[in-house]
């Protein structure tokens, strides 16, 4: 009888210790949970307050508007920075989406057995190559590449570092990523639609075109856009082969600066001064802002393709 | 009675991890105009014997095949003609009522799209005529540009009935149709499929004895890969010629049910597989 | 154009397409190793040698600062992840959360993953010019953290999502509490779960812009938790145009450590995922 009450004491002990361990990890969880929302917005806040300096003594226009970059003479136009991001996110994606899709198609439909396995892992392991190998790679091969052969061949001069070059080497850092995300959307399709298609008589292209590329067009689609914020945020690749040049530039084989590259090459020299400092982490929030929007945008349009193109 | 389709000596292999043969020297005969329901327990190769009819088991891959399958007098292995000629002419309706990506009309559109120019009115006029033959129009020409995907299933299997039927196959494959829909959207499809047995040579897989004897013109009873038994629909149920379709028909034959049930299945290959 | 020929062309180019994705990568990875392996394979002890007193002129020396410095960065790092993002992720599982709870959650860390690594770079060091710090070791860290979060917690929350409910009944049958049943679940998951680590581990390894102006560009060995710091990206990225022969040579050898450090990580990971999958019940099955 007494070992009777004594198991219900301890029982009673374990049950409250663990009913304890149970409050106290709701809470942590809890924390952890929001930890993800306030890690967000403080990073908005941070860089939005420190970015007030910058926006008070020249206004947001003349900072987007404005060609000039001269921290040291107080001109903080961020113009060329802009307009190089925008020439390199194009170039790129222009060069690797197609090229990406066409490869996903490739593992996903045609390949088949060892070499489907083979091919897919390769690519999916050279995704996580660091983009500083990509850049020194591009130093060695890329830019005497550019520099002595695509530049005259367009009838153009370059040193080699530049626009083209940075988007050369984005599009082979971008490619494994979206075809990734692609293969994944087009391997989750059920067999039902390819049978259905062809079952009606259509060629294997015309079902990969009109069936499962519409069936996995939302997650593309995200693939896409999310390789848009990987090349416009990409930092190290431009910093070592764009050429740093802070003018607009005059062709695509110009040197020039993008957003990311630009906060590299001036932060460490101009950090002495204040403003500068807020400039550059102005141009980090733009990122930050842009990238969101992407983000915002992807989903979106990913919900409407979901709707249009269901199966 | 003419031979819309038989198969000859037909042998499927599926030579992936576990060599299994799926189907085993199969020799079987479709009649045109009339439906044949292919009954049998699951795994036995009903799904593989309908998808060699069309070639459509070839997008999976490894898959070992003999024997040949003759559409009227035509083989459909060894011949010149290209594969999508062949799968336009013996349609293939799945299992699991699957809408294209596109609207409505785009979906009975698609195979005509695909095989011919027509003009834009001569399309409506068609789209109008295969969804009034399998009883949708009805139900469907106020929203014809809305996705397939948003009908009922009911009504999404009838959808694929007018898509396969829209591009005049000779012969249209079923595979087991009604499995996946309610009991009053199976019935709408069962009436849909008695209309158009008249004009098509329609095979069909089925689980149910019933729905088999309700529809079919001939039954074909596989067990374990083998022909067990081809019959007339009165023939089979009513004097079976084999002990085991009797002992299958009287609801005892489900043995091997389930050392065979993933027979057919075969394993993926992916890129998680090996990395 | 026939449909015939249409067919044939694009399944050609879609051939192409792979050949060509896979020639270049394969390129990329083989001057890597090529231009590394010659600098590094004939002196493998640049990895063991402390810098000398003008590393960045005359690349006296060797790299080991770097090395150490990656190591002392990322391994803390990953730590600090590892225990964030998997609290994250077992709270957006439903047994803590609402559907819409976790979508909101989801929605940020979407946001988050996409974030640039610079953003982070700079916001780190938006907070050390605040508190008037100097970059060292310990925000070097901090940064590699917070960047390896989002990217942890997506791979953890698949993998825990990827447990069947089965499990989770079968612990709540038996009485057990939302963290005891959470604790299982971990336990089924983790060969996913190590997967994830393993790849965060190893973005974190290669990722320069966020510790680069974090902890720094030093070229003397890390000194302590608060002093100036550099990792091998680092290295590379300061050295690979450098004009001295000798400089360069060092980003290609430490390019080639790197690059051999990431590619074991990353097929160690894919071997784990699909070894230990059948001992996971969600696990996939090969």
């Amino acid at each position: 009888m007494d070992g009777q009450t004594e198991t219900e004491v301890a029982d009673s002990k374990t049950l409250e210790r663990r009913l304890r361990y149970e409050r106290l990890s709701r809470y942590w969880l809890l924390g952890a949970g929001l930890f993800a929302v306030a890690l967000f917005a403080l990073i908005v806040l941070t860089l939005a307050h420190r970015s007030i300096p910058i926006v008070a003594e020249h206004s947001l226009i003349e900072l987007l508007t404005s060609a000039n970059w001269d921290p040291a003479q107080n001109e903080f136009g961020f113009l060329p920075a802009i307009v190089g991001t925008i020439y390199v996110t194009i170039l790129s994606m222009a060069i690797g989406t197609p090229i990406a899709i066409l490869a996903a198609i490739y593992i996903a439909e045609y390949a088949q057995g060892r070499t489907k396995v083979l091919v897919a892992s390769f690519i999916d392991v050279l995704a996580a190559i660091p983009g500083v190998i990509f850049g020194l790679v591009g130093l060695i091969v890329v830019v005497p590449f550019v520099g002595d052969y695509l530049a005259p061949a367009f009838g153009s001069h370059s040193i080699g570092l530049g626009i083209v070059t940075v988007s050369l080497v984005m599009a082979i850092v971008v490619t494994p990523f979206i075809i990734s995300l692609s293969v994944e959307s087009l391997e989750a399709l059920p067999d039902e639609l390819r049978e259905s298609s062809l079952g009606v008589g259509a060629t294997k292209w015309e079902t990969i075109r009109t069936v499962l590329l519409r069936a996995a067009g939302p997650g593309i689609f995200s693939a896409i856009l999310l390789g848009f914020g990987r090349v416009f945020g990409a930092t190290i690749v431009p910093a070592m082969l764009i050429g740093g040049q802070t003018a607009i530039p005059d062709s695509p084989f110009d040197a020039g600066e993008t957003l990311p590259s630009l906060i590299v090459n001036d932060f460490g020299e101009l950090m002495s001064i204040p403003l500068t400092q807020s400039a550059l982490i102005f141009a980090g929030l733009m990122l930050l802002v842009i990238v969101w929007l992407f983000n915002f945008g992807a989903m979106f349009i990913r919900r409407r393709l979901q709707r249009r193109w269901q199966y | 009675m003419t031979t819309a389709l038989k198969t000859e000596n037909l042998t499927i292999t599926y030579t992936g991890k576990r060599e299994v043969t799926a189907l085993n020297d199969v020799s079987v005969e479709f009649n045109e105009n009339e439906l044949t329901a292919i009954i049998g327990p699951s795994g036995c190769g009903k799904s593989t014997l309908m998808k060699s009819l069309n070639r459509l088991h070839e997008i999976q891959p490894n898959v070992d095949i003999s024997g040949e399958v003759y559409l009227g007098t035509q083989p459909i292995y060894a011949t010149d003609e290209p594969l999508p000629e062949i799968r336009r002419r013996v349609g293939y309706v799945p299992q699991k009522p699957t809408a294209l990506p596109l609207s409505i009309y785009n979906n009975v559109a698609y195979g005509l799209k695909i095989h011919g120019n027509h003009s834009k009115a001569e399309l409506d006029k068609l789209v109008k005529k295969y969804l009034q033959k399998v009883n949708l129009w009805e139900e469907v020409n106020d929203r014809l540009d809305a996705p397939g995907a948003e009908l009922s299933t009911g009504q999404l299997q009838r959808l694929c009935l007018a898509r396969s039927l829209a591009v005049e196959p000779d012969v249209l494959l079923c595979d087991e149709v009604t499995s996946a829909l309610d009991p009053i959207s199976a019935e709408s499809v069962e009436e849909t499929l008695k209309e158009l047995k008249e004009e098509y040579t329609i095979v069909m897989i089925t689980h149910s004895m019933n729905q088999a004897k309700r529809l079919a013109d001939k039954v074909v009873f596989l067990y374990l890969g083998n022909l067990v038994e081809a019959n007339d629909v009165n023939q089979f149920f009513e004097k079976p010629e084999s002990e085991r379709t009797k002992q299958f028909i009287s609801g005892q034959g489900v043995v091997g049910e389930d050392e065979s049930s993933d027979e057919e299945k075969q394993p993926a290959t992916t890129a998680a597989q090996v990395l | 154009m026939d449909r015939y020929t249409e067919q044939r062309l694009f399944g050609l180019l879609a051939r192409a397409s792979a050949a060509l994705v896979v020639g270049v990568l394969a390129m990329v990875i083989s001057v890597t190793l090529y231009r590394g392996g010659r600098v590094f394979l004939t002196d493998p002890a640049v990895m063991i040698t402390p810098p000398g007193s003008r590393y960045m002129l005359d690349g006296g020396g060797g790299f080991l600062h770097a090395v150490l410095g990656s190591i002392f960065i990322v391994v803390p790092a990953t730590a600090i992840a590892i225990l964030l993002s998997l609290s994250t992720a077992v709270f957006l599982q439903s047994d803590y959360s609402s559907e819409r709870t976790s979508e909101i959650i989801n929605m940020f860390l979407n946001v988050l993953w996409g974030t640039p690594p610079i953003v982070y770079g700079v916001f780190v060091l938006t907070v050390i010019i605040a508190v008037g710090a100097q970059t060292s070791l310990f925000f070097g860290i901090i940064a590699i953290a917070i960047f390896q979060y989002p990217i942890m917690t997506r791979y953890t929350d698949e993998a825990l999502r990827s447990v069947p409910g089965a499990v989770k009944e079968a612990s709540y049958g038996l009485g057990s509490t939302r963290f005891e049943t959470a604790r299982i679940t971990i336990r089924s998951a983790l060969p996913g779960i190590v997967a994830g680590v393993i790849i965060g581990f190893a973005r974190g390894i290669g990722d320069a812009a966020t510790v680069l102006f974090t902890a720094g560009r030093s070229t003397q060995m890390p000194g302590g938790l608060f002093e100036p710091a550099t990792t091998l990206p680092i290295l590379i990225f300061e050295q690979a145009a450098s004009f001295n022969a000798e400089v360069r040579a060092h980003a290609y050898a430490a390019s080639f450590v790197l690059i051999i450090a990431v590619l074991t990580l990353i097929i160690a990971s894919k071997l784990l995922a699909g070894k230990y999958a059948r001992f996971a019940p969600g696990g996939r099955h090969s």
